[in-house]
């Protein structure tokens, strides 16, 4: 019986442990459909590409998806524009406020194209799926709703409450060591 | 009276002889919204130069332009520094000898610093010189008689830097540019070498994060000191300080005064670039003083910034201990210092260089000093190298100082402008305006015959960006980590600038 059991904890336990999918390389086609976003005249709002629901919106719930922005966010120096989300010569990209809107595609409309008052365009320095998983991961940083995925802790100062884990504008202090 | 607001710049005459002067002409130039990005600390200006006639002033997105002064049309209008390298301009030209003389800014974008001279009647260029990189380029040649052993060498404005480091390796010309008429020479400072990662620069990285003096026809250097070589915390040299002829313990001296963000006024003989005399103004733990036999700066090796680690309790921290304009009193006796006291945390990290972007590697973190005082207000004896008074203030002094007579002004980011006695620092009046002050207040006699003090309130540059909309202060890096030391700064009631003048009796 005891034995018959702990077979069934490991089982279940086993069944708990389906590793999260991850989409490691896409097909050309999902590739370059991924650029189509059909943005509002102004640059802002309208569609995400139709491949990114089929897809089941990696960049949004995919833990590897986040990580890999996150690192992304390090490498092309957005951090010495926005700091760690705080912002600086950039705008904050923590506290809810978007000056060209809150959904995913207006971010990565955002990154691709650059905006003018400042923000250089990546499309020439990115590919497509990397300004994708930016842009998944801009949106966590200071989380506007509950997420089920976080990317990677930090491995360098923690400078802010850490991302998807309290709502945006909550008055957390920062850690001050 | 002429005022230029931030980015996007407008000009605005007024005319004072008029009640309310009221606005004459406005000249709005065309703006490239990009230069924005580009703005390490904040979109300001330090204001336009009246002279034969005309006004000058220098763009944040890269151009010079000249209005005539009396109906504000346009007389020349010049690109001279590149958004696309990470250049803006944020210094005031400098008028002498019928040439204009700009420096640009852009340490924190990789920018490599320069000055040039442009002809005042055309806006051509004359001469461009740069801080690093081989020596023609630097405008070395055999005139170039540096004080120290150490500034001795062929190139060392290329092989003072890892590989190529030269090239994207800062050291702008943001500051004030000083001419001297006496020795017939111009003095300015460089900023610091970037990226701010020390290990990603490697050397002395030279000619950053010093002083030169060169000549106003050809930008040949004359001499140059190195304050800081290896500039492990960003903080530069921008500002060359003030040119005072006086006695120097019983011989009359031509001086340059320098207070540098490090922590120490410095009194060089502007002759040669000797260095008599360095001694902390403000708390300092990142180094142990200045050898004045070889001018060399003594390091504290705990408080040395390397790649992957933390280093914390730096003082003073960025953007330095100085970094707006002391006065000196009317004898040239005392210097009157608007301090930072503020230290930092210093994660130094890898970056890359990408044109456009900025160019740091660092996570940074500023603090209040263990005392929680965060700015001052020093007078500072240049002979006797210490401090006769201290007017203890809450926040950083952002802002420059005007002494006159026996009076000394200066504005605060909380929004006080205070007038202070020269002799015992004791206040004699405040004032409390909308917003914060970051500007320099300056005296003027109106059409009146009535002696005017006036100052430009409104909150901006590198510490009033905190108290933004655009800065969420959760992030304790935000706004170069001046969000965690300034938590408390208020939002001015009113985000506009306001401009106050203040009849003197
Ligand atoms: C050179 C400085 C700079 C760099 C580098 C930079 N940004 Fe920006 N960014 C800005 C500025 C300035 C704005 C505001 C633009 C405007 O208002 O037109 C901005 C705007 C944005 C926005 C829109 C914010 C909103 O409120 O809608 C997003 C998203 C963004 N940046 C993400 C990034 C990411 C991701 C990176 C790195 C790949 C990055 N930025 C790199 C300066 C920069």
């Amino acid at each position: 019986m005891t034995r018959r059991l702990l077979i069934l904890a490991g089982l279940l336990a086993l069944a708990a442990c389906k590793r999260e999918q991850r989409e490691v390389r896409l097909d050309p086609p999902a590739l370059d459909a991924l650029d189509q976003v059909a943005l509002m005249p102004n640059g802002i709002g309208g569609a995400p590409p139709d491949v990114l629901p089929a897809l089941g919106r990696p960049y949004e719930t995919n833990a590897y998806q986040l990580s890999q922005g996150k690192r992304l966010y390090g490498w092309f120096n957005c951090t010495g524009c926005h700091a760690n989300g705080g912002g600086n010569v950039g705008p904050a990209l923590m506290e809810g406020w978007w000056r060209y809107g809150p959904d995913v595609q207006s971010i990565f409309a955002s990154i691709r194209d650059g905006r003018p008052h400042g923000m250089p365009a990546f499309k020439d320095k990115l590919t497509t799926e990397q300004i994708w998983q930016l842009a998944g991961y801009v949106q966590t940083i200071g989380t506007y709703a509950a997420k089920t995925a976080a990317p990677t802790r930090n491995d360098e100062m923690q400078s802010r409450p850490s991302e998807s884990r309290g709502p945006a504008g909550a008055d957390i202090a920062p850690p001050s060591r | 009276m002429v005022v230029l607001t931030p980015f996007p710049h407008a000009l605005f005459a007024l005319d004072l002889s008029r009640p309310g002067a009221p606005v004459k002409w406005r000249f709005v130039p065309e703006a490239d919204g990009g230069a924005e990005g580009l703005a390490c600390c904040d979109t300001i200006n330090a204001g336009p130069v009246i002279a034969d006639g005309k006004v000058y002033f220098n763009s944040l997105d890269g151009h010079t332009i000249a209005l005539d002064v009396a109906t504000g049309t346009m007389v020349w209008n010049v690109r001279t520094a590149s958004l696309d390298r990470g250049e803006t301009l944020t210094g005031a030209p400098l008028i002498a000898d019928g040439k204009i003389f700009i420096g640009n800014s852009g340490d924190d974008f990789g920018a490599r610093g320069w000055i040039a001279a442009l002809d005042a009647q055309s806006g051509h260029e004359l001469w461009r010189r740069f801080s690093t990189g081989p020596d023609d380029n630097v405008g070395i040649g055999p005139g170039f008689q540096p004080f120290y052993a150490h500034d001795h060498g062929q190139n060392l404005g290329a092989a003072s830097w890892p590989p190529s480091g030269w090239q994207h390796g800062g050291g702008s010309v943001s500051g004030t540019i000083l001419f001297d008429p006496v020795l017939h020479l111009l003095f300015h400072g460089t900023g610091h070498p970037a990226p701010w990662n020390p290990d990603q620069h490697d050397g002395d990285n030279k000619w950053t994060s010093g002083l030169f003096a060169r000549d106003p026809e050809d930008g040949m250097a004359k001499w140059f000191d190195q304050i800081d070589p290896h500039d492990l915390f960003a903080l530069g040299s921008a500002e060359p300080g003030l040119a005072i002829d006086r006695d120097w313990h019983g011989a009359a001296r031509h001086l340059l005064i320098h207070p540098d963000p490090d922590g120490y006024v410095y009194v060089l003989d502007r002759a040669n670039g000797q260095v008599l005399s360095a001694a902390p103004f403000t708390t300092v733990n990142a180094t142990r003083g200045v050898d004045l036999a070889t001018g060399e700066l003594r390091r504290d090796s705990n408080r040395a910034s390397r790649f992957g680690t933390m280093t914390r309790d730096v003082c003073p921290g960025w953007p330095g201990a100085t970094a707006a304009h002391s006065a000196p009193s009317a004898d040239g006796r005392l210097l009157f210092i608007p301090v930072s006291r503020l230290c930092m945390d210093m994660e130094a990290r890898n970056v890359s260089y990408i044109e456009g972007t900025a160019f740091v590697g660092a996570n940074v973190r500023a603090k209040s000093p263990a005392d929680g005082l965060r700015g001052a207000l020093v007078a500072w004896d240049i002979e006797a190298a210490k401090p006769v008074w201290t007017v203890p203030e809450p926040f950083p002094l952002a802002g420059g100082v005007l002494a006159l007579g026996g009076v000394v002004f200066y504005g605060t980011l909380d929004g006080w402008f205070k007038a202070v006695d020269a002799e015992s620092g004791r206040t004699l009046w405040q004032f409390h305006a909308a917003s914060g002050i970051i500007g320099d207040p300056i005296a003027y006699r109106g059409p009146d015959g009535r002696p005017y003090v006036a100052v430009l309130a409104g909150l901006g540059g590198s510490f009033g960006m905190v108290a933004k909309s655009s800065i969420d202060k959760r992030d304790a890096t935000a706004a170069n980590g001046l969000a965690n030391a300034l938590q408390d700064l208020p939002e001015p009631s009113d985000p506009s600038g306001t401009l106050y003048a203040f009849g003197l009796p």
